[in-house]
């Protein structure tokens, strides 16, 4: 079986992350880019399944050169090799045009299963899957807390607000994986030896035939049209319990529509 | 404020694959041993699983090739040893003794079959070993060691006592030195072999959450495989102490880390006369210089990890960073213990944790005073031992 999962790779949630003014897109040229942590869930459910499924997992990530890292640490884990799609055009694109570019090599590269995280944890758009699914014409599973494949059955548990739905398809289809459905592996240090050997396919736009112009900031279809850094932290509240401590903070969320 | 501990950006010169490591183990360190180490150390252990988990990880022997071994560099298996020490001087003692301490003298001086039974099951983490030298009469001084072998038909009788020894009463095999007429020798023996005892130190100050035992050897009969073939002389467990010191000079940089970092965060947060701690010049001067401290101790580790790499680092410089960053660490420890008020001494903070620790890492694997020897006769030529 032939699984891709792609991955990206965003900053720290750990540190001060900032937009660039006038794009208003996010720089990612901070020192401490992760795996987007969403993504770990979705490696390691790629890996389960290969394991259980003789298949064979390849990682896809577009982003900076600086992804290197995360695919590396991706193909540590133990996927067997990677296509890193990298291009200045890129730059800035947005979720559709995210999505235009990935079915692109998705078309070309093939596969039975593709898997992403449920959204990234610096755009938080969490349309991706849904995105590439429809461009690629085949079904969506989304939100997943539990996969299972039989043959090429693939029946998924679907996380919603009242509990969860069980959704089937047929493979080849996209899923996205929710938080804490499986728990990542750690690379070992053999896998980070023989990352090294793995084989990445580096791409620019003309390698993966993707359109030059239908990506990057100037072919988005959604613009940032402004934004401005959180208001400092105000000092918190501090209710003394006086027998009526509960009614107290229900009061407090509740003015704060939290309840 | 800058709350990174790594100010002259000293990781930056780490390869991507070191700095993988360096993810990896902070990453296992902080799900699986923070959360539970002050118990362990209350309580005065070190549960087994740990070790079986580090195997798992390929943290054991990484720096060996072959046999089951990630075949890692020494900077790596330096970065790897600092963050398990971040997180406490015991759990890097485990890996040092299984990697440093047992599995390199199988890798460099057992036989084949020797290293083919033992290597892959300890780099799994399956067989735990140890490393007996110290004896109760003889510590700085090992070449004057009473525990001894004879020759007794086609084999070996192996007889005396050692003392001190990490992993000692959980290790699966002990490599044990010991003298005979040709020399020191060093020995595999067996856990469960007739005659061989373990019992654990206890009322331990230091290194809590580690397991020291007493080793018994009671005219135990040995084959003549049950010898490491390659070496005699005290040159053989000197140079697995090299080995391991070499993790230590690395790894107590972590410590010192830990602590440095606890202070500067405790000195932000706790307010006295009015403002927080760290506002007073007196802090900020503690502060500055445990940041030098700890840089010059990283830069230092750095620069052997990479002399050590191009194969030519030497004893007395591995004295020289054992010896300086052990005194860095313990140095930067009760100096953040002191900015932690009386909340330092407790274990609900990692600092009096890792000062305490950090004596015992300043007497095994020779002593501070035993490495100035060692440096001593390094620049002078004339040796000062006796
Ligand atoms: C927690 C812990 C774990 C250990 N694990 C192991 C292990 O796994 N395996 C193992 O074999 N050993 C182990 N050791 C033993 C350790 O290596 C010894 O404690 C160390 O070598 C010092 O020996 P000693 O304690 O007998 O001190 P001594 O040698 O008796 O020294 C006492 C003091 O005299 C000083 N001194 C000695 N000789 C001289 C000299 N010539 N000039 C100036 N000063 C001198 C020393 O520096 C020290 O200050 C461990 C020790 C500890 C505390």
């Amino acid at each position: 079986m032939n699984i891709v999962v792609c991955v990206k790779q965003v900053p720290d949630t750990a540190t001060e992350r900032r937009l660039r003014p006038g794009e208003g897109t996010l720089d990612r040229a901070t020192p401490d880019g992760l795996i987007n942590e969403l993504d770990e869930y979705a490696i390691e459910e790629g890996l389960r399944i290969a394991e259980a499924h003789e298949g064979e997992v390849t990682i896809l990530s577009m982003g900076p050169a600086k992804a290197a890292e995360s695919i590396r640490k991706a193909l540590s884990m133990g996927a067997d090799k990677a296509i890193h799609v990298v291009d200045d055009g890129l730059a800035g694109s947005d979720a559709l045009a995210t999505s235009y570019a990935i079915a692109q090599v998705l078309e070309e590269t093939g596969f039975d299963l593709v898997i992403t995280g449920s959204e990234s944890t610096d755009a938080r758009m969490g349309v991706l899957a849904a995105m590439l699914a429809e461009r690629l014409g085949v079904p969506q599973l989304t939100l997943a807390s539990k996969v299972d494949i039989d043959g090429t059955r693939i029946t998924v548990r679907r996380v919603s607000d009242e509990g969860f739905d069980e959704v089937e398809a047929s493979l080849p289809a996209v899923v996205s994986v929710m938080e804490k459905i499986n728990e990542p592996r750690y690379p070992s240090f053999k896998g980070i030896m023989a990352a090294k050997k793995k084989p990445v396919r580096t791409l620019s736009l003309a390698d993966a035939g993707i359109d030059a112009d239908q990506v990057g900031l100037a072919a988005s279809a959604t613009e940032v049209v402004d934004f401005a850094a959180r208001p400092p932290r105000q000092a918190g509240v501090i209710v003394k319990d006086e027998g009526d401590g509960g009614t107290k903070a229900a009061a407090f969320l509740t003015e704060r529509k939290f309840i | 404020m800058s709350s990174g501990s790594d100010l002259l950006h000293i990781d930056d010169q780490l390869t991507d694959e070191e700095r993988l490591i360096r993810d990896t183990v902070r990453a296992f360190a902080a799900d699986h041993v923070l959360p539970y180490v002050a118990d362990w150390f209350e309580a005065g252990t070190l549960p087994h699983e740990i070790l079986t988990e580090l195997g798992k990880l390929g943290l054991f022997g990484m720096h060996l090739v072959g046999y089951g071994c990630a075949g890692l560099g020494p900077v790596a298996y330096g970065v790897a040893c600092r963050e398990l020490e971040a997180a406490d001087s015991g759990l890097r003692s485990a890996a040092s003794v299984q990697g440093s301490l047992a599995m390199y003298p199988i890798w460099r001086y057992g036989s084949e079959e020797q290293k083919a039974e033992w290597l892959p099951r300890m780099a799994a983490g399956e067989a735990i070993g140890c490393f007996g030298l110290t004896e109760p009469d003889h510590g700085s001084d090992p070449g004057g060691m009473r525990t001894s072998a004879r020759r007794d038909g086609s084999g070996w009788v192996l007889s005396g006592t050692k003392m001190w020894i990490t992993n000692g009463s959980i290790a699966d095999i002990a490599v044990v030195w010991a003298a005979t007429p040709e020399g020191i020798r060093g020995f595999l023996v067996p856990r469960g072999t007739r005659g061989f005892t373990a019992r654990d130190i206890h009322k331990k100050l230091s290194l809590r959450a580690s397991i020291s035992s007493e080793l018994h050897f009671d005219s135990v009969r040995l084959p003549d495989s049950a010898v490491l073939p390659g070496v005699s002389g005290l040159k053989g467990p000197l140079s697995c102490l090299s080995e391991a010191r070499f993790g230590i000079l690395w790894g107590v940089t972590g410590s010192a880390r830990t602590c440095y970092e606890s202070a500067v965060s405790y000195a932000g947060t706790r307010t006295q006369f009015g403002k927080p701690v760290a506002g007073f010049q007196l802090t900020q001067s503690k502060l500055a210089w445990m940041a030098v401290s700890l840089s010059q101790a990283q830069l230092l580790a750095l620069h052997l990890g990479r002399l050590k790499a191009a194969g030519t680092i030497t004893p007395a410089q591995v004295s020289i960073g054992k010896m300086a960053n052990v005194r860095s660490a313990i140095d930067i420890a009760r100096q953040a213990r002191t900015i932690l008020g009386a909340s330092g001494i407790t274990l609900e903070y990692p600092v009096m944790r890792h000062a305490n620790n950090l004596e015992s890492v300043l007497t095994y694997e020779g002593t501070e005073e035993i490495h100035a020897l060692a440096v001593g006769q390094e620049i002078t030529g004339l040796s000062a031992y006796r």
